[in-house]
């Protein structure tokens, strides 16, 4: 973990109250896809935590949905602006463990970390599929930023107004055979996709959290294996770990 | 040069700020990111005879200046404190730590205690009689003053080494609960913990934390804390470890003036893992503005 100063490169809106925002500044404390950054907001107490979408040397991207004061105000802020942020927290996933045909399961804004994973799993070869689940056409985002990095990408949508009608878990028909999973999602959907793959994989979770770096104990878990803080021992569970 | 020395119930620290039990956990978070001896020491988290998952989330909520917690009391119990944690401690914090110990019964707080009480790494017995988020513990020891002192009375007799009770902002009047304390033998109190509330979530219509409600820490809670630790300071002799919503170096002589002999920071861990080093770094500064050569001078000064 560390402490940095990140400036707000640019924001553009990507789907009905998503919006996708490019940081600046030191970014080496990101080591792995699927890890979350802890942005502090002027007159806000607690920091806000978000997936890294994306990492480049100084550069990260990020994808939020706008679902409340903290967001709201993230989505006003303009370019330029200086925020104090936390980067490299939590686990992210263990790419190493994919397999040649690791599917990659997201839904609404659970996608992003997996664009990261995506990108990081093509480079080393892999084939890669993804299923994007949203709830209808305008909810929808970066499926065509999944395809342009060369990932075979189904997206879902619950009304069926893009792809195929109904749920993540609709689409595993058409995916074929795949090695692994790395799945992010609400809860429900990751309940769901624990129910449906037939492989080992791993699950990123939310939960709200105090710190983000765990010294709270506000974001604690059980799984099979003791207590787990999802801001430091995860996001990422192993699916052989989870307690539902 | 100014002087931030204190002493707090004979043992000395090199300056009086203390991170509060339940927002540096046993400190290796911290000490990932700054040499955390530069505090005067730290309280760490709660402990517990037996091990506690503690409560259901959502845990946290936030609230303007502040938050709500209900962690309830998560640790791995005493035993493993004991021969875990500590030991791995000794390899990043070479001060006397502050141990917090919370309990269900008295027998349970006065065992946890003695067990405790073996290590050479515990300076001080923080025994917290007022966790607003665990039922049928905790805080129903710190709103009674006969319970109050017996808890005291009990945990005296099994440690030589000196015993804060930890009392409850959430009472009609802590210093009736003070005074039964320092009666029943206590060396000192801190206060306060937190105040208990709760946040509903409009789209739900429900609470927003699984426990319905939790405890108030952050910049929100300290004129209540500065009050309460003006009023028992008034009343009792023993040493006074002030805490509530302290995030800044004159919070902290703040806090002192009213009557506190130490002072913990508790919630702005959580948003600035810096703050404790950064308090420790600002102090001399605010010191010297304010025309204060030695730290321990201003004790209860503002009386």
């Amino acid at each position: 973990m560390k402490e940095v100063t990140l400036q707000i490169v640019s924001q553009t809106r990507v789907a009905r109250d998503v919006y996708r925002m490019i940081l600046a500044g030191d970014t080496t404390a990101v080591t792995a896809a699927g890890q979350f950054i802890n942005i502090k907001l002027d007159g806000l107490y607690l920091r806000r935590p978000i997936s890294v979408c994306d990492w480049e040397p100084e550069e990260l991207t990020i994808i939020y949905k706008v679902v409340g004061k903290g967001t709201a105000q993230m989505a006003a802020l303009p370019d330029g602006t200086e925020l104090s942020v936390l980067t490299g927290l939590g686990n992210g996933y263990d790419l190493g463990k994919s397999g040649s045909r690791p599917l990659l399961i997201g839904g609404g804004v659970g996608v992003p970390p997996l664009y990261l994973a995506a990108k990081l799993l093509q480079n080393e070869g892999k084939t890669v599929t993804a299923v994007l689940g949203f709830n209808t056409a305008e909810d929808v985002f970066y499926a065509d930023e999944f395809r342009a990095l060369g990932v075979r990408t189904l997206v879902t949508t619950a009304d069926g107004s893009v792809g195929t009608r109904g749920f993540v878990t609709d689409a595993l028909a058409d995916v074929g055979d795949y090695s692994y999973v790395f799945t992010c999602g609400p809860e429900p959907m990751l309940k769901a996709v624990y129910g449906a793959v037939n492989t080992d994989g791993q699950f990123s979770f939310e939960e709200r959290m105090g710190c983000g770096f765990g010294a709270c104990m506000g974001c604690t878990c059980k799984t099979k294996y003791g207590n787990k803080r999802i801001c430091t021992d995860g996001p990422v569970l192993y699916k052989e770990e989870i307690v539902w | 040069m100014v002087n931030t020395k204190v002493t707090l119930c004979g043992i000395p620290l090199d300056n009086p700020v203390i991170p509060a039990s339940g927002t540096f956990g046993y400190g290796a978070e911290f000490a990932a990111l700054y040499d955390i001896n530069c505090l005067g020491t730290f309280s760490f988290k709660g402990t517990t005879r037996a091990p506690r998952f503690g409560n259901p989330t959502p845990r946290i909520a936030e609230c303007t200046d502040g938050m709500l917690n209900s962690v309830g009391l998560q640790n791995p119990g005493v035993e493993a404190v004991l021969a875990d944690i500590l030991p791995q401690m000794a390899t990043y914090f070479r001060k006397p730590v502050m141990a917090n110990v919370s309990g269900f019964s008295v027998g349970e707080y006065a065992e946890t205690c003695a067990m405790l009480d073996a290590s050479p790494q515990i300076g001080w017995l923080e025994v917290n009689i007022s966790c607003p988020n665990v039922h049928g513990g905790g805080m129903s020891f710190g709103t009674d003053p006969a319970m109050a002192a017996e808890v005291t009375r009990r945990v005296k007799a099994v440690t030589t080494k000196p015993v804060l009770m930890k009392l409850s902002p959430n009472v009609t009047n802590i210093v009736e609960i003070a005074k039964a304390c320092e009666d029943a033998g206590a060396d000192g109190l801190s206060l306060i913990n937190t105040i208990q509330g709760m946040r509903i979530d409009l789209r739900r219509r429900k609470p927003v934390l699984a426990n319905t409600f939790g405890g108030l820490s952050g910049p929100a809670i300290l004129p209540v804390a500065l009050r309460m630790v003006y009023q028992v300071y008034e009343a009792v002799k023993i040493p006074i470890v002030g805490m509530g919503g302290v995030s800044t170096a004159e919070d902290v002589v703040e806090m002192m003036l009213a009557g506190a002999a130490a002072v913990q920071i508790g919630a702005v861990n959580l948003v600035n893992p810096f703050a404790g080093r950064d308090i420790v770094n600002d102090l001399p500064a605010v010191m010297e503005k304010y025309g204060i050569q030695n730290l321990s001078d201003c004790i209860g000064g503002a009386h």
